[in-house]
């Protein structure tokens, strides 16, 4: 038995107490796994492989039942609030690494040339006071992506959980900037497919309807592969399949929000023979 | 059509050849004779046997699944082996998840984030004969490399890459390249194939680990 954690979820338990198993397989770790079942025999948890399998069954179940029950479901709208500052940090960040590789290419650094080198000068050691600030400002910008991109995991992480079938769709990413660009997911559901075509294109729109600009045939669903991967002449026919499937999407993960394989299977068909046609 | 492995079979359902495992039915699903129709369409899995793809499927083993969600290609996988152990993070469909383990020995569900292996390697074993990994998230080919400590030396890493949640702006041919790389420096790849058009954008892969000890995560 080891004392630092990196043992059996077994490791000096009493298997016949459901309760006390089930906390050790949901808090417990080890850093590398070994031949457990072969282990509890040997050290005479259980008689044999077979009872161990039950067990380790029984008790699982009990502790996944027990972590689904604190689930609380999650919310969209923190989402929209994660989403956005995702793209602050993003905007942010940016903004600084030039500022940035401006200022160190003043100080000689000949190699940090844009914002993709700041994160090479954090890791250099500064010498003077300037070049000193400098590099803490370097240690900023890495630490705002570094922030941007642990966002990013859980926004991948929880909206899965509430829209399936848009985050199957539109990957998560994109699916929480339509459902902040909406307002809420019950708003992305309600609106027009037409609507969903151009969100985050609002200034091209506004720009249309004044009457002196063409009317955009998508916003932000542009970085979809769909749209973007369709030659030029059919990325309106593209971008009206996928935002009418986006739209049936987000009705079904507001009101339903069970998985539904056959509408992304109507999705890539559809695009396929979008993309057949001639140029 | 000559090898699927035993346990899978060709079976006619409605007057249409489909693959089937031979278990309790889940749901409404399509039954024949006790075989239960395994969809191809839904699961990746049995889109990669439906092609004969030489996954190293076979009675008997323990294998670790990645991304279980509902549990549904985990119940087709219970029927044939021994033991499944089915990660899936989300509480939402670890619900159905956990009607499949109660239905089915050998079924272990875990909740938990299969980025952080440590999470779960008290409870999983080691020496484990296959590893599918399904999460379809953009971290695809860490997790795949991070779980390769669960591996026996000859195991068989198995998944499907979804190019669309790796990166949903780029190619997916220019996706599965990278992917295709980076995976390559813990496994050796066997054989790698689009499962277009039944699942669009997916690569399945087939690997082994590499026998050095560097990549262990
Ligand atoms: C494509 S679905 C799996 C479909 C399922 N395997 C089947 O064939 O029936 C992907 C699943 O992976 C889960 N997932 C994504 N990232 C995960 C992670 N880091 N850890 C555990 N599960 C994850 C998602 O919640 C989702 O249920």
């Amino acid at each position: 038995m080891d004392a630092d954690g990196d043992g059996a979820w077994f490791d000096g338990l009493d298997l016949t107490n459901e309760e006390v198993a089930a906390r050790s397989i949901a808090r417990g770790e080890a850093a590398s796994p070994r031949d457990w079942p072969a282990l509890a025999v040997e050290t005479g948890v259980v008689t044999d492989e077979a009872t161990y399998y039950r067990r380790l069954q029984a008790i699982a179940i009990a502790a996944a039942r027990e972590a689904v029950s604190r689930y609380e479901g999650a919310d969209d709208r923190q989402v929209v609030h994660a989403v956005n500052t995702m793209d602050d940090l993003d905007r942010t960040a940016n903004e600084l690494a030039e500022r940035v590789a401006e200022w160190a290419g003043s100080l000689g650094h000949d190699d940090i040339a844009g914002p993709g080198d700041v994160a090479r000068l954090a890791d250099r050691e500064p010498a003077g006071m300037l070049a000193e600030r400098l590099h803490d400002v370097a240690q900023t910008v890495v630490r705002m992506r570094e922030d941007r991109n642990t966002l990013a995991s859980t926004i991948e992480r929880t909206v899965p959980e509430f829209a399936p079938n848009l985050s199957e769709m539109a990957g998560p990413i994109l699916s929480a900037r339509l459902i902040a660009l909406a307002g809420d997911l019950e708003r992305l559901a309600k609106l027009p497919s037409g609507t969903v075509q151009v969100l985050g294109a609002e200034d091209a729109l506004f720009a249309h309807l004044e009457g002196h600009a063409p009317s955009p045939k998508h916003g932000v669903i542009f970085t979809h592969e769909y749209v973007r991967g369709t030659p030029p002449a059919h990325r309106g026919s593209a971008a009206r399949a996928l935002a009418g499937k986006l739209s049936i999407a987000a009705r079904i993960d507001h009101y339903s929000g069970d998985y539904r394989p056959e509408i992304h299977a109507a999705l890539d068909e559809r695009i396929a023979r979008i993309q057949e046609r001639d140029a | 059509m000559t090898s699927l492995p035993s346990g899978v079979s060709r079976r006619e359902f409605n007057g249409q050849q489909r693959l089937a495992t031979r278990g309790d039915p889940i749901g409404d699903e399509p039954t024949t004779n006790g075989w239960r129709a395994w969809d191809s369409a839904t699961s990746k899995v049995a889109a990669m046997l439906d092609r004969d793809m030489a996954i190293g499927l076979a009675p008997g083993q323990r294998v670790l699944y990645l991304g279980a969600a509902a549990g549904t290609t985990v119940s087709h996988l219970a029927d044939i082996v021994d033991v499944v152990y089915a990660v899936e993070f989300a509480p939402r469909p670890v619900r159905d998840l956990l009607a499949v383990a109660d239905s089915r020995a050998g079924v272990i569900p875990l909740v938990k984030d299969a980025r952080q292996p440590d999470s779960y390697a008290h409870v999983v074993e080691s020496g484990l004969d296959l590893l599918f990994q399904d999460v379809a998230t953009r971290e695809q080919t860490s997790v795949a490399i991070a779980n390769r400590r669960f591996l026996a030396a000859d195991g068989r890493l198995v998944c499907a890459l979804k190019a669309r949640s790796i990166d949903v702006t780029r190619e997916p041919e220019a996706v599965f390249e990278t992917a295709r790389a980076e995976l390559g420096e813990a496994y050796e790849i066997l054989a790698a194939e689009r499962l277009d058009p039944l699942h669009r954008d997916h690569l399945a892969v087939v690997a082994r680990p590499r026998p050095n000890d560097e990549h262990e995560g």
